[in-house]
């Protein structure tokens, strides 16, 4: 396992980049064949036959570019001759010199021909030799998946960003001033009582998991300056057992615009192009009338969705309305100068409806078979 | 609610015929949604009322089964007969297996041929050893709401053998089923609902309860109102001498059986009809059970009543009561006591009808876990004008169709609150809806719901209007309210679309977009999100081997759990992660790796309780500071669980099994997706295995572990063996805004390797971490390569082979230079570790 290491480990130098320098002859004024042996015409031509042979025996493009060094690199006869070169005397220099060039023009030709030899070969045989079968599966680590209610959620929030928006955020275990009072959700009013509340114990603590995330519109208020854009997606809870519609842990996108001047519609307008990015070019809403303690007036949207299962109509899609003059106050903001409109959506019905499942606890359940399609992002 | 829509457009004054869907389509408008639009008449074929002649009981069936002779005039046969001179009916034998009839009775009975509703068709056919030559029908199995106890019989005097059951059931109607909101008490009656429909469609409509109240001498009965706010206003009329064999006439019984309220008795049903009516509750006495005074207060601690479902029920001091010399005798505006209630003797009947405190009613109704049909309206609030009236009118169905005699007396204790008159400029609604309404639309809708409406001028001289909410309206209180009815009145769909121009955003923030990549990245590393519910069992932190000290086990219980035992918050991700593991591999998967992040609930040692804050404005600084700091912290955790396979075996070979590394790799991702590089530690927590489970730190800030789990967790929770897992809080990194760019140096590394023998207990994490120390700034990058432990290097040690880079930022290294580099990284490794090159 370890047999490189037997060597002490200071001399194992694996690779050093860096200058080299070969020793040579010293200069000589007196010509003496039998010192520059190596200049002499047979033992060039022996250099260059050998060079050839070797060159034609390596069988394939990698032997020969091993046995290349030995002929054309810096330690090769040829290249070692033409430094004696200088060893000769002054009247000799230039008919050795082009013995040399000539004999290096000779190897470079026979390299490049027998490369040239190898690569058609490569080409024409070995590729094909080396085809594989490019079907076969290599899913060794499978690739995960993000759950479509997260991907979905922040394709929503974008679309907001994309018109201007924030992102706001809240905790999902809320004082029931947040959750209800500020909302104008008075006490012991059947509005609050709807709501189906998980309440923390003991019965007086004041707390509840929240209901929708509406909370987060208070917060909004209270923490930033105006005029204020947001959009609030997260995770609610209500006391519904869990069916093929109903599931009792459930997610929300809620957006929050206050500003002065701002209509019902404006809170169309936003709906539309909100129901467009989401639904298509043909999507639009449609409001009904209908109670929320936070807004007033308040309505119920529907989306038109050109892919509705049976037919293209119209579909419940979420609550909205114009901010309630009371919510306003409770956040220290006078209704007299601004105005608002607020909407949410449950997240699990966006996507049953826009990506066909039929059964709710399809996305509860954390079956990674159900997840898994669905990658990355969303779609 | 359930209506008929005949009931419906009796109230409305206009010629006009509209279709149940125009109906139904003009409340959607108006703000009332419908749940279901329900034709009645989807019988055809031959139904009619027969009389029954003979009752022969068949006593050889397990249930009682009864072979009938009904007299029955068939309609083509009946004109025959009559032209001919005879009227004798048809007898027909039919097989029944219900028993609340007797001989006498008018039955209604569908012949063969006839077929009804859900294509139920009716042929004479042979059962029960007798040829059964039609059926006597249910209401249910007519289509008239549920009723299903018995079959129909109808009063004599109100039909004849022979009748056309279909027009004389009034099967041609249509039932529309709407859900009212909560602001909208009025509405849970046919008056309210007439009057928005008459709104709808804009034409005049009748006032359902419109019965003229004629001057009373006296009390009906003496009544005192002890508690004020409970109980605004009290009115009694007392009817003698009503026949108690009355029966309800059909009318009445089918209006109520359509709205889904059985009949119990004349009386009873006459109070559910005017409460349907009108939408005041009201409730009979059995005058002679009263002792005394009637008293209207607080119930006493202690004090029992037993309300008309036989149930005894201890009372709350807060649960309104009426009471007499023996205690309460009433649960105020829920449900009546047994001991006072109508007898099928009753001759003697005191009607009430009062206005209770809605607020208490529902504390009521929640406290006994009681709802009727009378506190579902007192709840939403009830037109306090309405009992006076309401009262008459069921006074005079007593009197008329049961010999009843209305004594002079009225009780009327207590009045009507006044509402306040609201003010508001006129073109409110226009801004609101940004829609320039016809000149006068304000006043002419808040005029069509009932409103008094004066035109006057607000104090900078702009055209207001000032309006007096009618009785029935307490939810309009403030401008909003105004403007939303004439909005809805208006139709929403006059309201253009326009998109407004918000200010520029700054995007998401870096936390947002930090999940963002660390969620990506763990999806790309081959983890599947789960988002499963924050409930856990109290009993998962004994499976998780957690001491009795431990702050997970600190956790926020609710109050109402789905479950009984998951009533727990999580304080960590994991339990609810391995229930989802579990139940994946439970369905036949085997290599599974999920991850989930979420909130955390983490209770601080001592709550601090949640301070009482209005809402009138805005909290002061020191209130919202308690808010917050009454709420525990709800960190957002990651976390991974995986088991089975990490590499799939396949034709390349045998797989990889998930082990201690990959989960301490998750933690890895997760910091560098974040931006920040975790060390690692070795470290015992349960759930962990103590040997195998990993301290994620940023610095010296531990922010999660990771590792395999414990085999004692692993049996307990029935987890596939080695399952593995990372928690880490995400909230716990820093975050990593804005980095300097690196410039990397354009010249040649030295790559050396080297070889050192440690002591096995030191952490790999240390040793590279003398290296790079002692290497300095020309040490660019190490790599393990290789870790072997043998004979070679010796009991209780082990090699560790690093392949090292060497670079100079301005230079190319030399190899001598290099070499320095690595004897001083080696010799920091000696000296802190005890180091050795490996020989």
């Amino acid at each position: 396992m370890l047999g490189a290491f037997l060597l002490p480990p200071s001399t194992r130098l694996a690779t050093v980049y860096g200058s080299c320098s070969p020793t040579m002859s010293a200069a000589n004024d007196s010509y003496d064949p039998k010192q520059v042996e190596a200049l002499a015409p047979q033992t060039l031509q022996a250099a260059v036959e050998q060079a050839r042979k070797e060159f034609l025996a390596a069988t394939d493009l990698d032997a020969l570019a091993a046995a290349k060094p030995a002929h054309l690199g810096d330690r090769a006869p040829l290249m070692v001759a033409r430094r004696e070169i200088g060893a000769l005397p002054p009247k000799a220099r230039s008919e050795a010199g082009k013995r040399v060039n000539e004999a290096q023009k000779t190897v470079r030709e026979a390299f490049d021909a027998r490369r040239a030899d190898l690569v058609v070969e490569r080409d024409e045989r070995v590729l094909r030799e080396e085809r594989v079968d490019v079907t076969l599966p290599w899913d060794r680590v499978p690739r995960g998946a993000r759950h479509p209610i997260t991907t979905i959620s922040e394709r929503i929030a974008d679309v907001f960003v994309g018109m201007g928006y924030e992102i706001a955020e809240g905790p999902e275990l809320e004082t029931e001033w947040f959750n209800f009072d500020a909302l104008n959700f008075k006490k012991d009013h059947p509005a609050r009582t709807m709501q189906d509340t998980f309440y923390v114990a003991p019965a007086d603590s004041g707390l509840v998991l929240r209901t929708h995330t509406s909370p987060v519109q208070i917060r909004a208020l209270l923490e930033r300056d105006l005029p204020v854009y947001v959009v609030c997606p997260g995770r609610t809870f209500r006391t519904d057992e869990l069916d093929s519609t109903h599931t009792p842990v459930f997610h929300q996108v809620e957006g929050l615009a206050v500003d002065k001047g701002l209509t019902m519609a404006h809170l169309k307008g936003t709906l539309d192009a909100f129901a467009r990015a989401m639904f298509g070019d043909k999507a639009k809403i449609r409001l009904r009338p209908s109670y929320f303690p936070f807004t007033e007036p308040s309505a119920e949207p529907d989306v038109w969705f050109e892919e509705k299962k049976g037919g293209p109509g119209w579909v419940e899609w979420g609550g909205c309305g114009m901010v309630n003059p009371n919510v306003l106050r409770a956040c220290g903001i006078d209704p007299d100068v601004y105005s608002g409109f607020a909407f949410g959506m449950g997240i699990e019905r966006t996507l049953q409806f826009r990506n066909g499942i039929p059964d709710m606890r399809d996305m509860v359940e954390g079956d990674a078979r159900f997840t898994e399609p669905f990658g990355i992002e969303a779609f | 609610m359930r209506v008929p829509v005949s009931w419906l457009t009796e109230h409305l004054e206009t010629d006009e015929r509209f279709t149940a869907e125009q109906l139904a389509d003009a409340f959607v408008r108006v703000g009332f949604e419908v749940e279901e639009v329900t034709p009645l008449g989807q019988v055809t074929g031959p139904v009619v009322v027969g009389r029954v002649a003979e009752i022969e009981e068949l006593t050889e069936y397990k249930k009682p089964i009864r072979y009938c002779m009904v007299e029955i005039y068939e309609a083509e046969d009946h004109a025959e007969m009559v032209a001919d001179g005879s009227d004798e009916p048809r007898i027909r034998g039919i097989i029944c297996g219900a028993t609340n009839f007797v001989e006498g009775d008018l039955v209604v009975v569908a012949l063969p041929g006839a077929v009804l509703p859900g294509g139920f068709a009716i042929s004479a056919r042979k059962t029960y050893g007798r040829i059964s030559d039609g059926m006597i029908c249910s209401a249910r199995e007519l289509g008239l709401g549920d009723e299903h106890s018995g079959i129909l019989v109808l009063p004599s005097g109100e039909a004849a053998a022979g009748d056309d059951a279909v027009e004389l059931l009034g099967l041609d109607d249509t039932i529309i089923e709407l859900s009212i909101t909560p602001d909208r008490g009025y509405a849970f009656s046919i008056r309210g609902l007439a009057r928005e429909l008459a709104c709808a469609l804009d034409v005049a409509g009748r006032d359902a309860a419109a019965v003229d109240v004629p001057e009373a001498e006296g009390d009906a009965y003496p009544v005192r109102i002890e508690d004020g706010e409970g109980c605004e206003r009290f009115v009694a009329r007392r009817i003698t001498g009503v026949d108690p064999t009355a029966p309800t006439p059909w009318w009445v019984r089918r209006r109520l059986l359509l709205a889904g309220i059985r009949s119990i008795s004349f009386p009873v049903d006459v109070t559910n009809y005017v409460m349907l009516e009108t939408g005041q509750p009201m409730h009979a006495f059995h005058t002679p059970s009263l002792k005394g005074d009637l008293v209207v207060r607080r119930a006493a601690a202690g004090e029992k009543l037993t309300t008309l479902d036989d149930t005894v029920r201890t009372l709350d001091t807060d649960d309104i009561v009426i009471a007499d010399d023996t205690g309460p005798i009433s649960l105020a505006g829920v449900m009546g006591g047994a001991s006072t209630e109508v007898r099928p003797d009753s001759t003697d009947i005191l009607l009430e009808a009062a206005i209770w405190d809605p607020p208490s009613i529902a504390r009521t109704v929640r406290r006994h876990k009681l709802p009727s049909e009378a506190a579902k309206r007192f709840e939403r609030t009830v037109d306090p004008q309405l009992p006076p009236h309401a009262l008459e009118r069921a006074a005079r169905l007593l009197r008329d169709h049961a010999d009843g005699s209305i004594q002079p007396g009225r009780t009327d204790e207590g009045g009507a609150r006044p509402l306040a008159p609201v003010t508001m400029p006129i073109s409110l609604p226009d801004r609101v809806a940004g829609v320039e309404y016809d000149r006068g639309a304000t006043v002419r809708r808040l005029t069509q719901i009932g409103c008094r409406v004066e035109v006057g001028s607000t104090d900078d001289g702009r055209p207001s209007v000032t309006v007096l909410p009618p009785s029935w309206r307490p939810d309009l209180v403030e401008p909003a309210d105004l403007v939303e009815e004439v909005l809805r009145l208006e139709g929403y769909d006059t309201i253009p679309s326009v998109l407004p121009a918000a200010p520029p955003g700054a995007g998401t923030t870096p936390a947002q977009r930090r999940r963002r990549t660390v969620a990506r990245a763990l999806a790309e590393a081959g983890y599947v999100e789960v988002l499963p519910f924050p409930f856990v069992s109290p009993t998962v932190w004994d499976a998780f081997g957690l001491s009795p000290e431990d702050n997970r086990r600190r956790t926020v219980s609710l109050l109402n759990p789905l479950e009984a035992d998951r009533s727990e918050l999580a304080t960590t991700l994991l339990p609810a992660m391995l229930d989802v593991l579990v139940r994946n591999v439970s369905r036949g998967m085997r290599d599974v790796a999920l991850y989930h992040i979420g909130q955390v609930v983490l209770p601080k040692a001592q709550q601090v309780p949640v301070p009482t804050v209005g809402v009138a404005d805005r909290p002061s600084d020191a209130d919202l500071a308690s808010l917050h700091a009454a709420l525990p912290q709800q960190p957002t955790h990651v976390a991974v669980v995986l088991a089975g396979n990490r590499e799939r075996a396949g034709w390349w070979g045998p797989g990889e099994p998930a082990g201690w590394a990959d989960a301490v790799q998750a933690g890895r991702i997760v910091g560098d997706a974040a931006g920040v590089e975790l060390t690692v530690r070795a470290a015992e927590l349960a759930p962990w295995h103590p040997g195998r489970c990993a301290q994620l730190l940023v610095g010296d800030v531990p922010v999660g572990y990771a590792g395999e789990l414990h085999p004692k967790v692993v049996d307990a929770l029935g987890l596939p063996k080695r399952t593995c897992a990372m928690e880490l809080k995400l909230d716990g990194l820093p975050l990593v805004e804005r980095r300097p760019a690196p410039s990397p140096s354009p010249y040649p590394p030295v790559l050396l390797d080297v070889a050192l023998v440690v002591d096995a207990k030191v952490p790999v994490a240390e040793v590279a971490g003398a290296l790079r120390g002692g290497g300095g700034d020309l040490l660019e990058d190490l790599n393990l390569f290789d870790v072997f432990t043998g004979e070679q290097v010796g009991e209780g040690k082990r090699s560790l082979a690093y392949a090292l880079r060497f670079r100079a930022r301005d230079r190319t290294l030399t190899v001598e230079e290099a070499t320095a580099a690595r004897d001083a990284a080696v010799a920091a490794a000696a000296e802190r570790y005890g180091a050795t090159l490996r020989a």
